[in-house]
């Protein structure tokens, strides 16, 4: 068979880098960047993600077709999320008073 | 199923038989991207909407097990990989080692899981149930630190003046906690229960280096819920903690 076989140090390299990765994520959640808190929690996040993807799950070590569902996969969440907050970011408050019949309508125009 | 040795019937080869099983549960794991995604959303668009409440309300998580639980499923990660390379290196006895490693770490982050969930049913946590943000200041236990109370009652008090609905869009927010968390705990107790399938028949001795795809495929299964919970962590965790 031509399957690569991923060997035991690779995957203790990626097992180091994961467990870093979360301590590195809690120590810069309990200081302040301000608006970067976020940013920094997420890019760390998918920098887990991408490592356990590419190494434990195989998918640098797959045929392209494979890797083109996976690739997919991320492209369609991107799509969801992005248009979805497209819509979300844009809202302006309109000028009808009726809105307020709801009573944390107002707070929805995000 | 018209078997041949390992090759099962409508294959040529054994390789294009491990590539239709590895194809067909990542097009799987493509629509559990999206389902969990759908969730994702609408932490995203709830939170956007209520800051001040998912911020309170994500300080009122236990950090420390939250990061254990983390920490946990990275191993676990890992000890399924193992167990997978076992497999393919026809190192038979090895492999119910680290399935059986696996289930152990698994079944440690349920178990974690259950006490975070019952902190949250004592502390009115629970929505629907008798929410009240302010139930645990209200009602310390004897346990609890009175810094830790004071620390909480003061965070209460000045999110209620940012927000006076501070209570009902907390409870957003728990909502969001227990469906999230819970959908991945389930997910979990599947993942159990097929690791618990593949340690049976690896303790038979059923995978070799030519057939070892189950143990390939539910490996990818468990990695994409360690995925998750990647993600579920920083946004369920760490949204508020550098604030007091």
């Amino acid at each position: 068979m031509s399957e690569h076989i991923v060997s035991p140090k690779i995957y203790a390299v990626i097992l180091l880098a994961l467990l870093v990765g979360t301590l590195l994520t809690v120590a810069a959640a309990l200081r302040d960047f301000g608006p970067w808190n976020i940013v920094i929690a997420l890019a760390i996040a998918t920098f887990k993600a991408t490592l356990v993807i590419l190494f434990f799950m195989h998918a640098r070590y797959v045929k392209g077709r494979t890797q083109l569902v996976v690739i997919s996969g991320f492209f369609w969440l991107a799509i969801m999320l992005s248009l979805t907050l497209v819509d979300y970011t844009t809202r302006r408050p309109e000028p009808s008073t009726s809105q307020r019949s709801v009573p944390s309508a107002h707070l929805f125009h995000v | 199923m018209h078997r041949t040795g390992d090759l099962f019937g409508q294959y040529q080869t054994l390789e294009q038989q491990k590539d239709s099983a590895t194809l067909g549960m990542w097009l799987f794991l493509v629509t559990e991207i999206l389902f969990f995604g759908g969730m994702f959303l609408t932490y995203t668009i709830n939170r956007r909407a209520f800051p001040t409440a998912f911020g309170v309300g994500g300080n009122m998580l236990d950090l420390t097990l939250g990061t254990a639980n983390t920490l946990v499923l990275i191993v676990s990660s890992f000890t399924m990989a193992m167990s997978v390379w076992t497999a393919q290196t026809a190192r038979k006895k090895l492999v119910p080692v680290f399935l059986i490693l696996t289930l152990i770490l698994g079944c440690a982050f349920l178990g974690i899981k259950v006490i975070e969930y019952k902190q949250k049913f004592d502390h009115h946590l629970v929505p629907s149930l008798n929410f009240d943000i302010s139930y645990r200041v209200n009602h310390p236990a004897p346990g609890d630190s009175p810094e830790e109370i004071a620390k909480e009652k003061k965070e209460i008090a000045e999110g209620l003046a940012a927000d006076p609905d501070l209570n009902a869009h907390a409870q957003l927010y728990f909502s969001l906690y227990f469906g999230m968390t819970g959908l991945h705990a389930l997910h979990m107790i599947v993942g159990v229960g097929l690791i618990t399938w593949l340690l049976v028949k690896s303790l038979k001795g059923r995978f070799s280096a030519t057939y070892n795809t189950p143990v390939e495929i539910i490996g990818l299964y468990w990695h994409f819920v360690d995925i998750v919970w990647i993600f579920l962590f920083p946004l369920l965790y760490l949204i508020n903690r550098h604030l007091g």
